[in-house]
């Protein structure tokens, strides 16, 4: 799960690194308080949102009076911010963070993650900050050091005081920003973290190295670990759908086109949603309701799709393994019964007792569209989405 | 002949008494595989279905000889049964187990790679978050329906579960058998990479060619192309799932993930193609695009 940016500070701060004073608000009239927490005019004020790119798009804003403060917390929080990463619907802005405004002398990049095809963490350092570190691999690749380290024995010191000389930050303020590293990899462990960004990691007048963005994102596998965060997943990191859908014990992920799916198997789920595309229709969703989901995960997967309104037909591709597809077939035409699905449902029945499965439809009279194989399957849900 | 599994393999299975550990130990048995014990701590010296049953997988070598092992624990605790059965020495060792955190993984290979036990050889770890493997007509560990596949001479390597069976089947259907099909696993740090599996798959006379099924997230892709390209000698199909896939989020698998740019569709498509794999763009096409392959090649089956 990502954390909003405001979540990451707080985690970041408690690790020792130092960050702007501030506080959150969701209601414009919170502001005067909050700006007295975040120490008086000038403030930043931040939307948080878990999308990247709210600078550029108006997210970010400098304030120095009440007045004018109130007006454009008022805007940013009625406002739905669209940055390159968002799409063009965009996301609704909840919170504002209100920070203490800071005198910027320089900006470095810094972030902890694991290597996948080294399969060690690793420390990225950037003498560039502030811009996303995937443009500047491509245009700057001289300007990032990449530091692997030992999982069991931390950042060491060294290797992270070679990171600061190497970054060029001042004499003076090296050693506290050595700290800063070996800290923020010890905080990259003890929160099962996939990522920790800060970005940038700034000289600033005020309070020295300071964290003044902050990107983190916790491994949901180990989320069992921490019960708070778990918390603040279910209650507003997903969107309402994803929120049930990790209730319900299955994997989904919302899109923007027209054809819903449901598919056992992740892998197979995608290759789905390519091969609608690929047939000139565009999915709605990811969803993998699992390799062993019985006849009431089907429902609620059936509901979870239709709640998506722009969804015109329903694919189901199953690939019955261990789960036999009679079993799937009583799941889908109970579902169907039970809810009166209006979309044409186009169902691909392959694997275990598939004759049985492919009966069972045909003979319930609820006028499935069937198929034979995928490609057939794809090919008449995008025909059934057009019609 | 295949590789790493065939019906000589003697197999134990961590967590049998579970329900999912109980039903596919009872489904590997009736497909051939030798399964000759379990594991489940506080039950040493009971029995399932006449197989005996031992705390430690220590206890369980000493008394089967077993070298493989199927691990069916809960998430929480997979990593300590990986380290457990590569302590007790097993050379192959399959984690079905969906869920493992990433740094348990990660701590299990920093451990492991530090070579603990000198002398001894690092096992094959197959997984986690896999269906497993399977030579055909002889034996199979792991969870996939053993009727769609037949013996034969195309190796499968696939980080997916259903998609594979999809692939396999595809394979089956046209008269195309395998010689050994292994899910290496949705996650981001899986135990044994393709690159490791198509070396065997190079070095395995009864292979005559490969399918490969990649999927978004990672490099794991674009350096199978690199070893494709200067070590492979033997034809390969490959498919990549996710090309419709959105940016940052997870899809299903926790590997699944392009993440600050990285693990895109179309890079792992581009590496394939210049390493000369036939790429199917279209998921249902997979068997016939090998089919297509191997006839241009006049490869003989």
């Amino acid at each position: 799960m990502r954390l909003l940016e405001w979540q990451a500070k707080k985690l970041l701060f408690e690790w020792g690194l130092p960050v702007p004073k501030g506080a959150v608000l969701k209601r414009p009239a919170q502001l005067a308080q909050a700006v007295r927490k975040a120490g008086g005019f000038p403030v930043i004020l931040k939307v948080q949102v878990y999308a990247g790119g709210r600078g550029k798009a108006g997210g970010i804003q400098k304030v120095a009076n009440l007045a004018k403060g109130k007006t454009i917390a008022k805007d940013l929080l009625a406002k739905r911010l669209v940055t390159p990463q968002t799409g063009p619907e965009g996301v609704a802005v909840k919170s504002l963070l209100v920070e203490q405004g800071l005198t910027i002398l320089k900006e470095f990049y810094v972030s902890v993650l694991i290597d996948r095809s080294r399969q060690m963490p690793v420390i990225v350092a950037a003498r560039e900050g502030g811009m996303a570190i995937e443009e500047l691999a491509k245009e700057h690749p001289e300007e990032i050091l990449t530091t692997p380290f030992d999982p069991f024995l931390g950042l060491l010191s060294h290797q992270a005081r070679r990171i600061v000389g190497w970054l060029g930050i001042p004499t003076e303020h090296r050693e506290a920003a050595t700290r800063q590293l070996v800290k923020l990899a010890k905080g990259f462990f003890s929160t099962d973290a996939t990522l920790v960004e800060v970005n940038p990691w700034a000289l600033t007048k005020e309070l020295g190295m300071t964290a003044l963005d902050g990107k983190i994102t916790v491994d949901d596998n180990a989320l069992y670990r921490y019960p708070a965060l778990e918390k603040i997943k279910t209650a507003d990191a997903d969107t309402p759908s994803e929120a049930k859908s990790r209730v319900i014990g299955i994997n989904y992920v919302g899109l923007n086109g027209t054809i819903g799916c449901m598919v056992n198997g992740a892998g197979l789920a995608m290759a789905t949603m390519d091969l609608i595309k690929l047939h000139g229709g565009d999915p709605a969703n990811f969803l993998d309701v699992g390799g062993g989901a019985n006849a009431a995960q089907v429902r609620e997967a059936f509901k979870l799709i239709l709640a998506d309104k722009n969804v015109k037909a329903v694919l189901v591709n199953i690939f019955g393994g261990i789960m036999k597809c009679d079993v799937i077939a009583q799941g889908i035409i109970e579902a169907a019964k039970s809810m009166r699905i209006k979309v044409p449902l186009v169902v691909r029945l392959e694997g275990t007792n598939v004759d049985a499965g492919r009966k069972m439809l045909k003979d319930s009279g609820l006028g499935f569209l069937t198929a034979g194989d995928m490609d057939e399957a794809a090919k008449k849900v995008v025909q059934a989405a057009k019609n | 002949m295949a590789i790493l599994l065939d019906k000589n393999t003697k197999v134990l299975v961590q967590g049998i008494t579970g329900k999912a550990g109980s039903f596919h130990a009872s489904q590997m048995l009736s497909y051939g595989t030798q399964v000759v014990g379990g594991v489940t701590p506080g039950r040493g010296g009971t029995r399932w279905e006449g197989l005996p049953i031992f705390d430690t997988v220590a206890e369980a070598v000493a008394a089967t000889q077993a070298t493989a092992t199927a691990i069916f624990v809960p998430a929480a605790s997979g990593a300590e049964a990986i380290l457990e059965a590569a302590e007790a020495g097993l050379s192959l060792i399959v984690v079905i187990t969906e869920g493992i955190p990433v740094q348990d993984m990660l701590k299990v290979k920093t451990f492991l790679g530090a070579r603990i036990n000198p002398g001894t050889q690092l096992p094959v770890i197959i997984g986690p978050n896999c269906p497993g493997l399977i030579t055909p007509g002889q034996a199979k560990i792991g969870i996939m329906p053993g009727y769609i596949h037949k013996p034969g001479p195309v190796g499968l390597v696939s980080r997916s579960g259903t998609l594979t069976y999809e692939a396999v089947w595809q394979l089956t259907q046209l008269g195309l058998g395998q010689s050994t099909c292994i899910g290496i696993g949705g996650d981001p740090l899986p135990g044994t990479g393709f690159v490791e599996v198509l070396e065997r798959f190079e070095a395995d006379p009864e292979t005559k060619a490969v399918v490969l099924i990649g999927e978004i997230g990672g490099s794991a892709e674009e350096e199978a192309a690199a070893f494709i390209k200067k070590k492979l000698s033997k034809p390969v199909v490959a498919f990549v799932a996710g090309a419709t896939a959105p940016k940052e989020k997870r899809m299903g698998h926790a590997g699944a993930v392009i993440a600050q740019g990285q693990g895109t569709h179309e890079s792992k498509i581009k590496a394939l193609k210049a390493a000369g794999a036939a790429v199917a763009d279209n998921p249902a096409v997979i068997g016939r695009t090998l089919a297509q392959t191997l006839q241009k090649l006049q490869v003989q089956v």
